[in-house]
């Protein structure tokens, strides 16, 4: 059995060697590129003018930064745990790159096609957990253990909503294959159907990718940078590399579940270089409301963290899952299926932006303005 | 069967968390060790002293113009407000009549220093609750006017030593007014900035509403002054209660929260922001020409011999100067009351109970400048 790659026949194994080694270089040079992007991006926000030296406008400041961290000493601490301590960035970098080998770039462009490319996806990269408590528990570092346990509580936390969200949209898109999801939105994309189901994955996204708000668990001004305290060097890079790659497979996942990937708005008859273009506008998109969400807002606490997920987002797109059961068990008319989605999900939106709302921004006395009296000090107690 | 519950429970250790002094949220070299179960701070033991660099003992062995200078690095964001506590104690002791001109001059620089430094506030705090920078490039391009109108009427950023005992080192620039109103102008777009990227954010309200609570019976026990103690209700500022300078001849509110939290000192300084520009504003209607030292002042500053304690309202509360004399031109004693350390003190109340996450945004609350806590 043989795929079809650069118009020549070959062997299985050879073919898939390719083409993950095209994905492996292709993203690290994206992950440079968006290491460089993000810090030009949040440079404007903050009225800096970010890296400027290095090439011209700055752009080789990532390759400077990687020659950089190669050529950095690894330091292991004396106390770290040899095997973990040494293990835990594999285990963070490899589920993400296994991921990327059913996301679809453009029709026909991707690894592998599978049949439950979605669950496979989200399997896979979801075990990078793993590295991360690895990470912070071989360190010997009591930050670094803090971060680790935060991490832990927050991803588990936050990968039922993501999933189930997903599911929500799967069952809309009656399938779980990315390239079949994909194709069938070349009418409409799935977020007019789900919006809630979509805000619920940004949300969970986020989270998942440990980025502002939700960077507890490497939160600067608390834990120091959390699991990676005591990491430096080539093994702290690994860990920066998955963490953009993770943010580009989650974006791209995005922009291909609920956004119509390449088929969408111009179907599926547009030819690849086009199709590129599309998914990458949908993902530059996509990664830049992350990185325009990070410059903007604090971050939370860990316990409003998990009522956040648990009460208001798990039960939230339940419901979802629950609706959308039960609308398109019954062969409804085509219209009337898709009005009760996309209703259904904008009231779940107002929902939780009525929740929100009801459980900040409570009324709060201002600061009292005491003007000039003649009263002295005295009297006025 | 045998139960499946476990005979005795297991026991569970606090985790000691050691907080500082290389760390990036105690502001400076401030060591707190954090007794955590799980996320939960038990108990804090703060430790100071990393910075002391025995200043008050030093200011025995220098003249009164060479303490003025010194008196900057204790208080490194309110430089100002701390020549002033110095430069006056002096005065009272040697009983000199300051013109009417330095006066306004030196309320306009100390209300521009509480500007500066209610800026550094609020871009640092920012960063504690977890804004990546943004908060604090914005408050640091208005500190920068400040600063840069600061540098061209003293000739130095940070430490300006430019107060004088009897008035001020030299006439300040020409274009002074006209400087002053242009950095007013853009301090007011900056004030309304940090006002409208946190004040009414949602996880801002969630992360400081109710965190940090103290009533103001222990407030007042702990002796905390300034924005902290007003924040939990206490209406004392030393500009209205005592007024020095001319405060008693200009309007201005003082802001007084009504929780004790950290919000409310967050409200409170942006509150008092507002009131300091508008200090100034009147300031600059009442400045005449005129000398800026008296007539007779001697070559020599020789104090008679007597004691003195005298304090302001600086940025961070009461900044006061004890000093003693025994004739001389320098002081026999002299002891500095730093408002920073008496509100560090109140931290620990603060903080228990709270979350490790609650105690860096409360370390924060209190924006405690560490060269005054330890001097």
């Amino acid at each position: 059995m043989t795929w079809p790659l650069f118009g020549m026949d070959m062997p299985v194994v050879l073919d898939l060697f390719i083409r993950m080694n095209i994905i492996v270089i292709l993203m690290t040079v994206m992950v440079m590129g968006l290491i460089y992007i993000e810090r030009k991006v949040l440079a404007r926000f903050q009225m800096r003018l970010g890296p400027t030296r290095t090439g011209p406008m700055g752009l080789l400041q990532s390759v400077a930064d990687a020659l950089k961290l190669v050529a950095k000493e690894d330091v292991r601490p004396t106390n770290a745990d040899p095997w973990v301590f040494e293990l835990a960035p594999y285990f963070v970098f490899v589920p993400i790159f296994i991921g990327f080998v059913v996301v679809p770039f453009a029709s026909g462009l991707e690894v592998r096609v599978l049949d439950l490319g979605l669950f496979y996806l989200l399997a896979a990269s979801s075990v990078n957990l793993v590295g991360w408590v690895m990470a912070g528990w071989g360190s010997d570092n009591r930050y670094a253990i803090i971060g680790g346990l935060r991490s832990v509580a927050q991803s588990i936390s936050y990968e039922l909503p993501l999933v189930l969200s997903l599911l929500a949209v799967a069952m809309v898109a009656d399938s779980l294959n990315l390239t079949e999801i994909v194709a069938g939105q070349a009418g409409a994309p799935n977020i007019l159907w789900q919006p809630m189901a979509f805000l619920i994955f940004f949300i969970a996204m986020i989270a998942e990718l440990n980025r502002p708000p939700f960077d507890i668990p490497v939160g600067e001004s608390e834990v120091v940078g959390g699991p990676f305290v005591e990491y430096s060097g080539i093994r702290w890079s690994m860990f920066f590399l998955a963490e953009y790659a993770a943010l580009f497979i989650m974006a791209l996942v995005g922009s291909a579940v609920f956004l119509g990937g390449w088929a969408w708005p111009f179907g599926e008859q547009l030819g690849l270089p086009w199709q590129i273009v599309l998914t990458t506008v949908k993902t530059s998109m996509m990664i830049f409301v992350v990185f325009w969400v990070r410059v903007t807002v604090p971050r939370m606490r860990i316990d409003q963290l998990m009522a956040f997920a648990w009460k208001l987002l798990l039960p939230l797109s339940f419901a979802q899952i629950l609706v959308n059961g039960a609308v398109l068990v019954y062969e409804l008319p085509s219209g009337l299926t898709h009005a009760l989605l996309a209703g259904s999900g904008v009231a779940g939106v107002f929902i939780m932006m009525w929740v929100i709302n009801r459980s900040v921004s409570r009324p709060r006395p201002r600061p009292v303005l005491i003007p000039r009296t003649d009263q002295t000090w005295e009297a006025t107690r | 069967m045998t139960s499946m519950a476990p005979e005795q429970e297991f026991e569970t250790q606090d985790l000691m968390i050691n907080m500082g002094p290389q760390h990036p949220a105690t502001h400076g070299v401030f060591r707190m060790v954090l007794q955590v179960d799980g996320e939960v701070v038990r108990d804090v033991v703060s430790h100071i002293g990393y910075m002391h660099r025995g200043g008050e003992k030093l200011s025995e062995t220098m003249d009164f113009r060479q303490g003025i200078g010194f008196m900057d690095r204790t208080e490194y964001l309110a430089q100002f407000n701390a020549e002033l506590s110095y430069v006056m104690a002096v005065e009272k002791l040697m009983d000199i009549e300051v013109p009417e001109r330095s006066q306004w001059i030196r309320m306009i620089l100390c209300e521009l220093n509480r500007l500066s430094s209610h800026f550094m506030f609020t871009g640092a705090f920012g960063t504690d609750v977890g804004v990546f920078g943004t908060g604090f490039t914005y408050a640091f391009r208005e500190r920068e006017n400040i600063l840069d109108l600061f540098e061209e009427i003293t000739g130095d950023r940070l430490m300006y030593a430019y107060f004088r005992p009897g008035g001020l080192a030299w006439e300040v620039t020409d274009n002074f007014v006209a400087r002053v109103r242009e950095v007013l102008n853009v301090s007011k777009q900056g004030i309304k900035d940090m006002d409208g990227l946190l004040t009414e954010n949602e996880i801002f309200k969630a992360r400081t509403q109710g965190i940090g609570v103290i009533s103001a019976a222990d407030a007042i026990d702990w002796g905390s002054t300034g924005p902290v103690l007003r924040a939990s209700g206490v209406p004392l500022d030393l500009r209205r209660t005592e007024p020095y300078l001319k405060y008693a001849e200009v309007d201005f509110d003082v802001p007084v929260g009504k929780v004790g939290d950290v919000y409310d000192r967050w409200l409170v300084r942006i509150e008092e922001m507002r009131q300091s520009v508008r200090i100034i504003e009147q300031c600059l209607t009442k400045l005449q020409p005129g000398p800026i030292l008296p007539e007779r002042m001697p070559r020599m500053l020789r104090t008679p011999p007597g004691e003195v304690y005298l304090r302001t309202e600086a940025p961070r509360g009461e900044y006061g100067i004890y000093m003693v004399s025994k004739g001389g031109n320098r002081p026999h004693r002299l002891k500095i009351r730093s408002a920073c350390f008496a509100n560090l003190q109140a931290l620990r109340d603060m903080t228990i109970g709270s979350y490790v996450a609650d105690a860096v945004v409360i370390l924060g609350s209190l924006d405690i400048v560490l060269c005054e806590v330890d001097r």
